[in-house]
């Protein structure tokens, strides 16, 4: 168990890319940190120089109180869980388990009590005899985290771990994961491109973007007060619509359409009189026939497409030019062509500068 | 399925046919007679002349110093048999080959090959390391009489170890009986390190990043990275490599012929320089092509065991993978 900083962080490769940009990351003990952002965002990069398996060009990472910068992987007291579990192919599931063991000379006796009880905990302990080709690929998962827990590290760093697997194992090995960071408390630094594994797993998500971090915070925080257009964009789904609107005294022009506002959306309007400016709204708080609240935006829309999950359903429609999705009940019953207003509480608005992208309404 | 029917079965020995008949032509048949040709002692046209039975092999066995001398080997006492080398024979000579050109091909060629995915420029130094391989074997033949020579102003290693040593006397290397199948082992495994290298460097390369990476956190260092991963994963293509270099050493030839021709005396003499020599060059009153016929089955019977081997071996991994 241990701290993890990422301090000024920089990862430049040969060719001039910079994969990690003056990452600034202060994981504390027994949290579980998602590194998020889309494929190239530089999340994978920052987890394999903080394993070790790449150099950093300028920056310090520690861990605890050391610097372990120049520090060996194989010094650092960390395991890892790969994309590709990265198993031993001609180790048997007991072999693989306690290699990093046997490598810290430890006696036998406490190897074997370590690899069952990891076993136990992952539900191998009648695969231990196999080899991982005769495993299924949620099994071998298992086998990956099982390597990482034996070890008891200072923190488990894992990189996309479910990404190999089908979608009904994914959900079911997330909570798995999850349950097993609570019980042993140990630091995780997680990556994934998937919003929805970082929002159900993380204590906290930092949000990358072309190796600059964008934002980091409790997923409420993330998907409440999105910093950019950005973060306001990747985290949620379906995404947040966005639209162009001409600021005014309190109110937005978009198309012919004005949207009357309150509270900060208002006074980002006010400030940014006759510019031209991006607003946002998510899918699932827009409101079909909204039954008029005082601080209510109403847009007028057209409805393209519906798409019915079941519990809600999804629309698709256009709205002065934008395209909109809205996420509703399903109870209400709308159909294509069909002209219809949609209601959202002012301050569900974010209002962004088009130019710097920031979120102009965030709170706090 | 059509493999089932009368029909099929009849296609399938259709296209079969034209690989069975070549087979059958220049491998199955010249077997079958060099097999039965052992057993006679053969005349100048190769017919099955004058019925020996055993004999060519007792011969061979027991009454052919040239071949097997069993009172100048040193038994299984390894260490002696190699400081003591004498005149073993040209299958104790052999056994020497398969020891030491067998080891040094394969540690050298697998160090090589974990190197040189090292190094920057692994093309250029591959190629180089693989040349010799491209190399007839009687121009590597020429090329190390060049390097063993004598002459102080030809003989490369006579002219390196006289530069350190000004007193030193150049040797004959290859006209020493205690010095010439070593000499002649070197030379071969500089020919064939190439073609370890580059099969085994691409195996390595076979190894997903991943494992090793995996191996790193785990704490493994670069030494229990090669002995507990690289090493165990490698171990196909070095069985693959081993076979390869076994087959080569025990038909070794052409590099003999051309840079000794089995001398000085027969002392550098292996298994098929003794087919040869027997087969073509030797015939007397008692002996014909015959004998060399039974040299040649000894060959196989050599050779057979490990084919076999290889062959379950490889069904076996594929099996499995």
């Amino acid at each position: 168990m241990a701290t993890v900083t990422f301090d000024h962080v920089t990862k430049a490769y040969a060719d001039g890319t910079i994969a990690v940009n003056e990452l600034d990351l202060l994981i504390k003990d027994g949290e579980f940190l998602v590194l998020v952002g889309p494929s190239g965002c530089g999340k994978t990069t920052a987890l394999r120089c903080l394993a070790g398996l790449e150099e950093i060009t300028a920056g310090q990472i520690k861990i605890d109180a050391r610097i372990v910068n120049r520090v060996p992987p194989k010094d650092r007291n960390i395991a890892m869980v790969f994309q590709s579990y990265a198993l031993y192919p001609h180790m048997t599931v007991f072999d693989n388990l306690a290699f990093g063991l046997k490598l810290m000379k430890t006696p036998k006796q406490e190897i074997k009590r370590r690899v069952e009880e990891a076993a136990k905990i992952l539900n191998l302990e009648t695969l231990l005899e196999r080899k991982p080709r005769a495993l299924s690929g949620g099994q071998r998962q298992r086998v990956a985290l099982g390597r990482a827990i034996v070890r008891e590290p200072a923190a488990f760093l894992m990189d996309e771990p479910l990404s190999n697997l089908d979608a009904k194992l994914r959900v079911q090995t997330r909570a798995e994961i999850l349950r097993l960071q609570r019980r042993l408390e140990t630091t995780t630094v997680y990556v994934t491109h998937d919003q929805v594994e970082a929002m159900t797993m993380g204590d906290r998500i930092a949000v990358m973007n072309l190796g600059v971090l964008q934002q980091i915070g409790t997923p409420p925080e993330l998907y409440d007060n999105p910093v950019n257009v950005f973060v306001a964009a990747f985290i949620g789904s379906p995404a947040m619509n966005f639209a162009t609107a001409k600021a005014d005294d309190g109110k937005l022009v978009l198309g012919g359409t004005t949207l009357h506002l309150s509270g900060e959306a208002a006074k980002a309007a006010a400030q940014n009189r006759g510019r031209d400016l991006l607003i946002g709204f998510r899918p699932e708080d827009l409101v079909l026939n909204g039954n008029g609240r005082a601080d209510d935006v109403h847009i007028p829309a057209q409805i393209d497409v519906v798409e019915y999950l079941g519990h809600e359903e999804l629309i698709h429609a256009q709205s002065e030019g934008h395209e909109i999705v809205a996420l509703v009940p399903s109870e209400q019953k709308v159909q294509a062509g069909q002209e219809v207003k949609f209601a959202i509480q002012s301050n569900k608005l974010h209002v962004f500068d088009p130019e710097t992208e920031l979120n102009l309404t965030a709170r706090g | 399925m059509g493999g089932s029917s009368r029909f099929g079965r009849f296609q399938g020995m259709l296209f079969a046919s034209p690989a069975l008949i070549v087979l059958g032509l220049f491998v199955i048949y010249p077997a079958y007679y060099t097999i039965r040709l052992a057993f006679y002692q053969g005349d100048f046209n190769f017919h099955f002349f004058h019925y020996l039975g055993l004999k060519n092999f007792k011969d061979l066995l027991t009454n052919d110093p040239d071949f097997l001398d069993t009172s100048k080997f040193h038994g299984f006492n390894i260490v002696k048999e190699l400081v003591y080398k004498s005149d073993g024979g040209a299958l104790i000579n052999n056994v020497h080959w398969v020891i030491f050109y067998l080891s040094f091909s394969l540690i050298i060629g697998l160090g090589l090959a974990v190197l040189a995915v090292r190094v920057r420029y692994e093309r250029a130094v591959k190629t180089a390391i693989f040349v010799p391989m491209a190399i007839s074997a009687t121009a590597v033949g020429i090329i190390w009489l060049f390097v063993y020579s004598p002459n102080p102003d030809t003989g490369l290693l006579n002219a390196i170890i006289h530069g350190f040593d000004n007193g030193f006397h150049p040797i004959a290397w290859v006209g020493r009986p205690s010095l010439v199948n070593y000499c002649l082992i070197f030379a071969y495994i500089w020919a064939s390190v190439g073609f370890v290298m580059v099969v085994l460097s691409a195996a390595i390369k076979g190894i997903p990043a991943e494992i090793m990476e995996a191996a790193r956190v785990d704490g493994a260092g670069e030494w229990n990275i090669f002995r507990r991963i690289m090493f165990p994963m490698l171990s196909l293509p070095i069985s693959v490599v081993t076979v390869w270099l076994f087959v080569n050493v025990i038909k070794v030839f052409d590099i003999i012929y051309v840079m000794t021709s089995g001398g000085p005396g027969t002392s550098s003499r292996v298994i098929a320089f003794t087919m040869y020599e027997e087969t073509f060059q030797n015939f007397s009153n008692t002996r014909g092509p015959g004998y060399g016929a039974a040299v040649a089955v000894i060959m196989l019977v050599l050779v057979a065991p490990v084919m076999v081997l290889n062959v379950r071996r490889f069904r076996s991994e594929r099996v499995v993978t």
